[in-house]
């Protein structure tokens, strides 16, 4: 049997900030309902690399294929990949001058086209998921930061997106809230959704990643099941790294 | 060692109650330590000096009938109102022929009850553009007539409160939506647009008012096609509203800058393209930001329609020159400026309170209390 194609596909991709050079020759492929896992120390480059899968970065040379579509200045496609991938922040991004309800409804009316009745009906699906469902008449400041990643989390949803993708979606929250982010994501994660998630959670990573992946200076250092690579990390950087973020 | 520590919860009680009477209250805010004291002597001395001789001049001695004999009977001692009383539908409008001035007051009173209409946010739909459209339409109907069997009154002889309104009113209108394009173009990603939208700026700002509106009024013919003329007061009009966008779009772009970026990439992960995400994420936060800073343009280019007067149209300020022109009343000067800065105050007042009405309004939610 041939294998699936692909649904994410770095080749030889390159960027620079400036006369930075951030990303360094990645090459990384992911297979459809793949949950990988990307760590690495600060300034290395891991929001860059998943910030250009839906283009809010972009790379300058190489090939970035996302879902059948190679990522080009061509704005329709951007809009069409973006549609069919999902991200949440570390800051949240909620729309503070929308209830939790517009913000879920927003996409779903102006990028999807249903209609109103149509997108709050998927939207209090989505909060229900998350379990938050209760809140959706309120301003997103008057939530806890753990219930706002919750919203954030059922807003990249509301598009039923292939792909999500996650910044280091617990790194803002205080540790009793951290729990009740990484509970949705791993139920998310049971659902067969392909994710990519930039976290130092590292319980979640060996519970849920696929695959983990660690980046330093731009560089795709070592890639490896969560199993081997907490255990008989391949490369002396990874165990320096891991030394330090396990040590406590 | 000591036991270990029972956790008793403290039940939640009411804060404790704000009662105070008057002698408290002047304590604590006038009388508190001697610094403070020794201000509000002050301050009372200063009232206790200007007000009585004040209060005498514009009320107890003044002369409120138009009668030319009575006000200068009554010398420098009292006010005399009665130039307001004798002059005050010139000054309100102008040369507008005398017989039809009832065509300015529907004009200028349905204006008004539109921007009244205009300032209650859930009348913002759709509706409300149709509905300016309509009362401008009616607005420069009265006023100019030719039609329904109304005689034509060419725009130089419009003048006085009527000319200030629509003057302040359309230039505010049409230079809104210019500065947020403007402002949006100083961000834009094309070169070319950006550097169109700072040149624009930056030539505005730096040239008078006077000169913005003497090049229109006397310049812009020169670049016309031959035998081409269009109205002094639509040239008028285009340049006001230049002036006042260049500023504009600084306040607006402002507003833009304090947004977070992350804003911006939350609505463009979800798809949303830039024109729907400066209209449904960027504007609607950008602009509930500077408020303020937009009334305070507004309120400065309603007071700057006083400049028409330069070119030869009468505006409220203009109107009442041509009144004091009227060598019986010259001498009171003083009490027809202070009639028309009432006028304006009233105006402006009214701004300032709608600023901070809208901008608590908008703000309802979005902030932690
Ligand atoms: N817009 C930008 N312009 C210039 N340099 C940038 C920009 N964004 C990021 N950088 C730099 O690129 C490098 C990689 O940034 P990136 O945000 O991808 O790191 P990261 O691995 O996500 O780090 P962190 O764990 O701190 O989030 C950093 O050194 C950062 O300073
Ligand atoms: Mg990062």
């Amino acid at each position: 049997m041939q294998a699936q194609a692909p649904i994410i596909e770095f080749a030889k991709v390159n960027k620079w900030f400036g006369e930075f050079h951030v990303l360094r020759d990645i090459d990384l492929s992911v297979a459809r309902g793949e949950r990988i896992v990307i760590c690495g120390p600060s300034g290395s480059g891991k929001s860059t690399l998943i910030r250009c899968i839906n283009r809010l970065e972009e790379h300058q040379e190489g090939r970035l294929v996302v879902d059948g579509v190679e990522l080009t200045d061509d704005l329709k496609a951007i809009e069409a990949i973006r549609r069919s991938v999902g991200m949440v922040f570390q800051q949240f991004n909620l729309f503070p001058h929308l209830t939790v309800l517009e913000n879920l409804t927003l996409a779903p009316m102006w990028v999807g086209r249903m209609s109103q009745k149509d997108a709050e009906e998927r939207a209090l699906q989505q909060l229900t998921r998350v379990q938050i469902a209760e809140q959706a008449k309120k301003y997103p400041l008057q939530l806890s930061g753990g219930q706002q990643q919750r919203v954030a989390i059922a807003r990249a949803l509301c598009l039923t997106p292939k792909i999500m993708l996650f910044d280091e979606p617990t790194s803002a929250l205080d540790p009793e809230m951290i729990n009740e982010v990484l509970d949705v994501m791993t139920e998310l994660a049971k659902q067969g959704i392909t994710m990519l998630c930039v976290t130092h959670e590292m319980g979640f990573a060996r519970s849920v990643a696929d695959r983990v992946i660690f980046m330093d200076h731009g560089q795709i250092v070592e890639e490896n099941s969560p199993a081997e690579f907490f255990s008989h990390p391949k490369s002396e950087r990874t165990r320096d790294f891991l030394s330090k973020i396990l040590a406590h | 060692m000591s036991a270990a520590a029972v956790f008793a919860p403290i039940q939640s009680r009411p804060p404790p109650m704000a009662v105070e009477g008057v002698w408290p209250w002047l304590r604590r805010n006038l009388f508190d330590g001697w610094r403070n004291t020794l201000a509000t002597i002050v301050v009372l001395a200063l009232l206790a000096y200007c007000l009585p001789p004040l209060f005498e001049w514009a009320v107890w001695n003044a002369v409120a009938r138009p009668d030319n004999a009575a006000c200068r009977a009554v010398g420098p001692i009292g006010a005399c109102w009665g130039v307001v009383a004798e002059k005050y539908r010139l000054i309100l409008f102008g040369r507008y022929p005398y017989s039809e001035q009832w065509r300015p007051l529907v004009a200028c009173l349905l204006m008004i009850a539109l921007i009244v209409a205009s300032c209650y946010r859930p009348f913002w739909r759709r509706w409300l553009i149709g509905a300016w459209i309509a009362v401008l339409a009616a607005f420069f109907v009265l006023m100019y007539g030719d039609v329904f069997g109304l005689s034509v009154v060419e725009t130089e002889r419009w003048g006085g409160f009527p000319l200030t309104l629509m003057l302040s009113t359309l230039s505010i209108v049409m230079a809104f939506p210019l500065s947020i394009l403007v402002a949006l173009g100083r961000r834009s990603h094309m070169p070319f647009i950006r550097t169109i939208c700072v040149v624009y700026v930056e030539l505005i700002r730096g040239v008078p008012l006077i000169s913005v509106l003497f090049m229109a009024s006397f310049m812009f013919p020169l670049f016309m096609p031959h035998g081409m003329t269009i109205d002094v007061l639509i040239r008028i009009l285009v340049g006001f509203t230049l002036f006042t966008a260049a500023y504009l779009a600084e306040v607006v772009r402002g507003g833009l800058q304090a947004l977070p970026k992350g804003q911006i990439e939350a609505a463009q992960s979800l798809g949303l393209t830039y024109w729907q995400t400066t209209r449904k994420i960027v504007l609607p936060q950008a602009l509930r930001l500077v408020v303020p800073a937009i009334m305070n343009t507004f309120i400065g280019a309603f007071k700057d329609t006083s400049l028409v007067t330069i070119v030869s149209m009468y505006d409220l300020t203009g109107a009442l020159q041509l009144a004091l022109g009227d060598s019986n009343w010259r001498k009171f000067f003083l009490e027809g400026q202070l009639f028309v800065a009432a006028v304006y105050f009233v105006c402006c007042f009214a701004m300032s309170r709608y600023s901070r009405w809208i901008e608590r309004h908008l703000n309802v939610g979005t902030r932690r209390q």
